[in-house]
């Protein structure tokens, strides 16, 4: 399953490519990708998962990027 | 610009003021105020240094910037340190500034979101949120407002703004039966259309998610410039400490000027300008194809056009307007005017495409109390009585069936031949003909460079023969069933390939029944896509209008912003590297390392956003 999340506040391009790296390396999601042009986060993972995945994701950039906020 | 950015942009100017103060005063004071001047431009930096290195992350641009401008400080030189951070925080509110914009314009380019939608419900007109309206419900859409969802026009008459959706100026007419696409602008008349659609199901709810997914398929070259940016820091990094220890321990050099000098590498240690620029430069190129009514789904269908050396084409629908249309009329002793008015008449009973074309061809209205004892024979043509003669219009075995002789004749298309009285009245010649810019398109693909054009229909070879020397096509194949298509494409690849490995084949349909070779080809092109679905799904590049000529301006489009994207690679890493060589042997002070780094950021994103004026 895969799902789009709206993103505010991320301002510079090599963020966006620090926190694509890092949600890739995340336990459980099968593919990340940060757009710093559209601010939109996509993650894929198990359906099964899919909320708890999410959810560690979101904390995820929380912790790398704080000013950033997800939708 | 957004709060954060004009808030950013008053620290720089406060930052700038005390900077310029620090020239005019003296002593002291002078010294005083670039400390103020850095503390204005550096905290932010500092601060998310510090944070970053408490999170164990030490390869950050902010650190490395902290660093490049306290060790300045250290070796005695505030302004210095200042001017760095200073022209730091300018580079970076320019890069979120500039994005801002193109963000901005590719947004109002896509701006195709209806605001609302007035429904009828229980025989009240009720304003709803697009969202809300049901398929089946009816819709009341004014003039200068915008459909809401896709629909079929219930009674009234207006024209369309399609550009949007198309690129195209021309207003498109529409009255009752016709279907109505949501995102167009209703011009002139009240229309009453019938949702056939929910929003999220809709044209323009599909268009917009994928211009917004387009962005997470990332070019090959997006994909180099982020691996690039990765190692890139940590390389100058490593470099910068060789710079600062080797030459003192090695050789005896002097501590000062070699950490000096490690600094400017420090200064531009950050990808910022090509991680930025590259992508911004696909964004743009799909801004300006989307403006033309051309959908890119990804920046990878850019890099595949720009390579595109093979254009195969199906016929019906692409080429071809895909509506009979009468080109030849033969009277056999009877005038030109006549025999169309007797086989209009006839034909005027029948449903089929070709009757429907005969009767179009005569153009005036059809006199309905004029044809009697009307007979459809199915798969042959028509019997009627028109004006008292009794007229046969259809096929040759018809006229066999009524025992007349036909002349000998070998034709493309489809010949309605017609008979009075017992009596040959000659024939008329039905063809699909080719759309107005067909001939324009294969002219305008070879001017792009593309080698090979190649026609696939189903129809026969003599028909199919025409039309491709009629638009000059290199090559075609009739008779082709489904699934020859497939294979007749898995020939031209491997032929492609075979004059370079990096040539790419375009296939380009109508989107109907073509799922398999789209999906074959290096890159699907659909067309005429407004209100199909399944176009949308099967293809890469979706075309919204059903103009052949825009493949030619989808890959002008796509070269050139490739050509942008590379202009910027080669620039930023060329002149990164001569700071770098400029750096270690002396010759280039913070300043000009600083000046370098955000110039280039700034000329990278203004050619970037060149992309977006393509056309």
């Amino acid at each position: 399953m895969k799902k789009s999340f709206r993103l505010s506040n991320l301002d510079c391009a090599n963020c966006a490519a620090k926190l694509e790296r890092a949600l890739n390396r995340l336990d459980g999601v099968e593919r990340a990708t940060v757009s710093f042009l559209a601010q939109r986060l996509s993650i894929e993972a198990a359906d099964e998962r899919f909320e708890a995945v999410a959810a560690e994701a979101k904390a995820l950039v929380r912790k790398l990027e704080p000013d950033v906020t997800v939708a | 610009m957004s709060r954060a950015l004009r808030r950013k942009l008053a620290w720089i100017a406060a930052g700038l003021f005390c900077f310029v103060a620090g020239w005019a005063l003296p002593g002291w004071g002078g010294l005083a105020a670039f400390a103020l001047a850095y503390a204005i431009a550096g905290w932010e930096v500092l601060w998310t240094a510090l944070r970053n290195i408490a999170r164990g992350e030490v390869f950050d641009e902010n650190f490395l910037m902290a660093i490049a401008s306290l060790g300045a400080i250290a070796l005695g030189d505030v302004a210095e340190g200042a001017a760095v951070m200073l022209f730091y925080q300018v580079g970076e509110w320019f890069q979120a500034f500039a994005v801002g914009r193109t963000r901005g314009s590719v947004a109002a380019l896509m701006d195709l979101r209806p605001e609302s939608a007035r429904v009828r419900r229980d025989g009240r007109e009720a304003e709803v949120v697009p969202e809300e309206v049901r398929p089946g419900e009816t819709v009341l859409v004014r003039p200068g407002e915008r459909i809401p969802v896709d629909g079929v026009v219930l009674s009234g008459l207006s024209a369309l703004d399609t550009a949007a959706l198309t690129g195209e100026s021309l207003p498109r007419e529409i009255g009752p039966g016709e279907n109505a696409a949501s995102g167009c602008i209703n011009l002139t008349g009240l229309l009453e259309i019938r949702a056939t659609k929910a929003y999220a199901d809709s044209t323009v709810a599909r268009i917009l998610a994928l211009v917004e997914e387009a962005a997470e398929r990332k070019a090959r070259t997006e994909a180099f410039i982020t691996r690039f940016a990765r190692w890139y820091t940590p390389v100058v990094v490593v470099a910068a400490v060789a710079v600062a220890a080797l030459p003192p321990l090695l050789a005896g050099g002097a501590w000062g000027t070699w950490v000096y000098r490690a600094l400017t590498f420090l200064v531009i240690s950050c990808p910022c300008a090509l991680v930025i620029s590259v992508p911004l430069s696909f964004f743009g190129g799909i801004g300006a194809a989307s403006r033309r009514g051309i959908l890119l789904k990804g920046s990878t269908c850019v890099e595949t056009l720009a390579n595109v050396r093979t254009v195969v084409f199906d016929k019906t629908g692409t080429l071809t307007r895909g509506a009979f249309a009468v080109t030849q009329v033969r009277p056999v002793g009877m005038s030109r005017e006549r025999l169309l008015e007797v086989a209009a008449h006839a034909e005027s009973v029948s449903t089929h495409p070709l009757a429907a074309a005969v009767v179009r061809a005569w153009g005036t209205s059809i006199r309905a109390g004029a044809v009697t004892e009307a007979r459809e024979v199915a798969g042959q043509g028509v019997r009627v009585r028109f004006e008292g003669h009794a007229v046969l219009a259809g096929n040759a075995r018809l006229m066999a069936s009524a025992g007349i002789a036909l002349p000998p004749a070998d034709e493309p298309g489809s010949v309605i031949h017609v008979a009075v009285d017992g009596a040959y009245a000659g024939s008329l010649l039905a063809e699909d003909t080719p759309k107005p810019d067909a001939a324009e398109a294969i002219a305008a693909l070879r001017a792009v460079g593309v080698r090979r054009t190649v026609m696939l229909t189903g129809d026969g070879e003599s028909a199919a023969r025409r039309v491709a020397a009629a638009l000059g096509l290199d090559r075609f194949f009739a008779k082709l069933l489904p699934a020859d298509k497939v294979a007749h494409v898995e020939e031209l690849l491997r032929e492609t390939r075979a004059d370079d490995p990096r040539a790419r084949l375009a296939f380009v349909g109508d989107g109907i029944n073509d799922a398999p070779v789209l999906a074959r080809a290096d890159l699907g092109v659909a067309m005429g896509a407004l209100g199909s679905d399944a176009a949308i799904e099967a293809a890469d590049v979706v075309l919204m209008d059903d103009k052949p000529s825009k493949i030619a301006v989808a890959i002008r489009i796509a070269r050139g912003t490739l050509a942008i994207a590379w202009q910027n690679i080669v620039f930023a890493v060329g002149v990164k590297a001569a700071i770098l060589v400029l750096g270690a042997l002396g010759l280039a002070n913070l300043w000009a390392a600083v000046f370098a780094d955000v110039g280039v950021c700034f000329l990278a994103v203004l050619n970037a956003i060149r992309a977006l004026r393509l056309r």
